[in-house]
């Protein structure tokens, strides 16, 4: 049982990851196109987002 | 796609217009943005189009175009380039651009949508771990799991349950909260109670170190109602941004000529009585008022529903929305007045809008039952086992609180909104933008269709009679008739196809074309600009050849390509359809004949429509009405539910529930179609629901529901309403061949 010591918290933790990345890639505005970033994938060259403030 | 170009006037003619300084923000790393809505973009290779044509400009830093909002921002020098350069070169690469200020539509749904999706996230997290631990708990019940380690695990299980329960489940207190205060009842409140008394019931037992626990029912529970919120939410923020969109179109803005004589690009909203405009050949007036300078013809079939543009010369009255054909004009804008047609047809909507029962959707309806039957049998479980069981209080209370979890509208709630999305992305897929989430199920109940004629039924261009297509001279009248830009003698060129042009023409605004055929003076034009008795009504041209008696040529409106089909259709399944219309009644009777319809009236105005809509709706009718014109305004919006061409006036599309694309009237059949099937679709859910809750509820009540079976039938249901909605999508064929 003491392999439980290490293995709760690892989920927890790998968990917790998860969760960090969907909230900075909600606050990101990674969200906010989602029928554009399914074509966008298929573009050639890449460009990056317009500051914040813009959009 | 060709109309899209048109929002800044035809191709070449005007200069590159200018945009109002307070659609362009300054950016706190330096530069400006400026924002536009931009129409006709529907795949990756428009947004690619989009994007070049605007990075490619010198000073332009950055362009982003949002494929789901249809919203491009612009990052740029304000010192390099005008931000009307950048909306001409959208308008280049055959796109539509409008300014519009994301402030102004920055809502509050947003933001909402955005909490929505972080507790969201949050519940999921909980949810995952917290089933991680009780399935450990689970197969310990039998692999003979130490109470120690049980209990610890529940610990664990409320250290992360209740925070993710206390943030996540925000959305259903406030709205049982604000629901109880005043005083009325809805389905966040057995919700609400459920959540909270399993997590409650739940600590209570970790702290005695007891066997059952139900906080993973009790998270699990707001991660899968938070869902269909979500859905929900996304269905009515998708409504929303179709009404804002719209919006943007009125903003256009207005050439003002000051007194100096120079022009200045002001929004419309800020028109002043007084104020001189200036419209160019192509654009559409922006403010009601008098001609001051200039001859012209205006389309005006978005106002009055009249085909024929009518000539205006200096002195005549001009409406706001009218279409400017021929040549510029210089208006001065009157006042404000109450008596202006555009506040009318306002006043009358809001009226209207006011006179319209308040819609109950099916989920409220259905919440209205549900919550009171479900603390009525939970009351009776904890009295009937606390009285008459002869359990203690507190056992008693765990099986009532087990009943409160099991009968949770988990399932409910997801029931609706599943249906919904998926039904709005196939009409939106089909060019039909549903903009308010419960028109989708008062389409459904509707059983008569009232149609308008102009723009509605017929496709609004004008079209050489028939009778007068075989005339010989329509060769030579077309030799004028190709050097102009006017409705009527476009049409008369298309009849004739194509071919030479005569010499010398002029244009006439408002008049007629003159010209040389063959060495002859001829002129084209009106009955007394060529000098003919005017005889017969309608849309008409005479044509004068030499010492001839004048000629004359009538010109009917095309009705839509499968009007006649759709009317058919209508008429197949039992529904009433009606034509009402503010045309001539003859015109309006040709058509109705054309069509196949027998129930038609004329010469209507915007107060007469809205009598008949009124009388029907107090029959018993519930009324679907289709209309595009100005004065189809109110009607659209004291009708049972409404739609509206893409072509047609803004506010009706504003007034209207539902928008359809394209030159055919198909998209009506299929919207009505579309939306019985989601309401067969939210009953069968809602009867799997049911169905789920007989087999459930018996258990609870007795006592038997351990977390193991809370859970598993609580996501049973949810999967099964789930993939039921999703049937819709996999039906696409069959409803396609029925429509």
């Amino acid at each position: 049982m003491d392999v439980l010591a290490l293995l709760i918290p690892a989920a927890l933790l790998l968990g917790l990851l998860g969760l960090v990345a969907f909230l900075w890639a909600l606050k990101s505005g990674q969200f906010e196109d989602l029928d554009g970033a399914a074509e966008r994938i298929l573009f050639d060259d890449d460009d990056d987002m317009p500051p914040p403030d813009a959009r | 796609m060709a109309d899209a170009a048109l929002a800044y006037g035809p191709a070449g003619d005007t200069a590159v217009p200018e945009i109002p300084a307070h659609y362009v923000r300054p950016l706190a790393s330096g530069g400006a943005a400026v924002h536009f809505v931009v129409d006709g973009v529907h795949c990756g290779g428009c947004v690619k189009r989009v994007e070049r044509a605007v990075t490619a400009l010198h000073g332009v830093t950055s362009g982003r175009l949002n494929l789901s909002t249809k919203r491009l921002a612009v990052c740029f020098d304000a010192a390099q380039i005008a931000p009307g350069a950048i909306a001409a070169a959208v308008g280049a690469a055959g796109y539509g651009a409008r300014p519009f200020d994301p402030q102004s539509v920055q809502t509050q749904a947003a933001r909402d949508m955005r909490d929505l999706l972080t507790a969201l996230g949050v519940a999921g997290f909980a949810a995952a771990n917290v089933m991680l631990l009780s399935v450990s708990v689970w197969a310990g019940h039998s692999g003979g799991m130490e109470p120690a380690t049980r209990d610890m695990f529940h610990w664990i299980s409320a250290l992360i349950a209740l925070p993710a329960i206390a943030y996540a489940g925000r959305p259903f207190f406030r709205s049982a909260v604000r629901a109880l205060r005043a005083g009325a009842m809805n389905m966040d409140v057995p919700i609400s109670l459920a959540v909270i008394l399993a997590a409650g019931m739940s600590l209570a037992e970790t702290i005695a170190g007891a066997k059952h626990v139900y906080f993973d029912a009790s998270i699990m529970l707001v991660f899968f109602l938070l869902i269909g919120r979500t859905l929900d939410m996304k269905m009515r923020g998708h409504a929303a941004l179709a009404a804002q969109n719209l919006l943007a179109l009125r903003a256009q803005a207005a050439t003002v000529i000051e007194d100096d004589g120079t022009a200045r690009a002001m929004p419309v909203e800020a028109l002043k009585p007084g104020m001189v405009v200036a419209a160019a050949a192509g654009q559409r007036i922006a403010a009601d008022g008098v001609v001051l300078d200039g001859q012209s013809d205006l389309d005006t079939s978005l106002i009055t529903g009249e085909t024929a543009p009518r000539a205006v010369a200096p002195g005549a009255g001009v409406y706001a929305g009218t279409l400017n054909i021929s040549a510029p004009l210089r208006v001065r804008v009157t006042a404000s007045d109450e008596d202006t047609l555009l506040s009318d047809i306002v006043r009358l909507m809001e009226a209207a809008e006011q006179g319209r029962d308040r819609y109950v959707r099916i989920a409220d309806r259905a919440a209205r039952v549900y919550a009171p039957a479900v603390h009525l049998l939970a009351a009776a479980t904890f009295l009937g086992w606390w009285l008459v069981g002869g359990l203690a209080a507190t056992g008693a209370l765990k099986i009532a609180i087990a009943v409160l979890i099991i009968t949770c509208p988990c399932a409910l709630g997801l029931a609706v909104p599943v249906v919904h999305v998926v039904a709005s992305g196939r009409l939106l897929a089909r060019g039909v933008l549903l903009k308010s989430s419960d028109a989708l199920e008062r389409l459904a109940e509707v059983d008569t269709v009232v149609f308008d004629k102009t723009g509605t039924l017929t496709t609004g261009a004008l079209a050489l009679a028939p009778a007068d297509a075989a005339a010989p001279s329509v060769a030579r009248a077309a030799m004028l008739a190709r050097a102009s830009n006017h409705p009527l003698s476009r049409a008369l060129a298309r009849a004739a196809g194509p071919g030479p042009v005569a010499d010398q023409v002029r244009e006439h605004p408002g008049q007629g074309l003159s010209g040389e055929i063959d060495g002859v003076p001829a002129r084209l034009g009106s009955a007394a600009f060529t000098g003919a008795d005017a005889e017969g009504a309608g849309p008409q041209l005479w044509l004068r050849w030499g010492d001839a008696p004048p000629q004359r040529f009538a010109f009917t409106d095309t009705v839509r390509p499968d009007a006649a089909e759709v009317i058919a259709w209508a008429r197949a399944r039992g529904l009433r359809v009606v034509l009402l219309s503010g045309d001539r009644t003859e015109a309006v009777a040709a058509a109705a004949r054309a069509v196949g319809i027998s129930d038609f009236a004329g010469n209507l105005l915007p107060h007469h429509k809205i009598a008949r809509l009124e009388h029907m709706a107090a029959r018993g009718a519930r009324v679907l009405m289709v209309g595009d014109g100005l004065n189809d305004a109110p009607a659209l919006a004291a009708a049972h539910v409404s739609m509206s061409p893409a072509s047609g006036a803004d506010i009706s599309q504003a007034a209207a529930d539902l928008v359809f694309q394209g030159q055919r009237l198909a998209p009506v059949a299929m919207a009505v179609d579309i939306a019985c099937h989601s309401k067969r679709l939210v009953l069968q859910n809602f009867g799997l629901s049911l169905a789920y809750n007989v087999v459930a509820v018996p258990i609870a009540v007795a006592g038997l529901v351990t977390p193991l079976i809370a859970a598993i039938a609580m996501s049973s249901s949810s999967i099964l309403v789930t993939v039921n909605a999703l049937r819709l999508r996999l039906q696409k064929a069959g409803v396609e061949a029925e429509s």
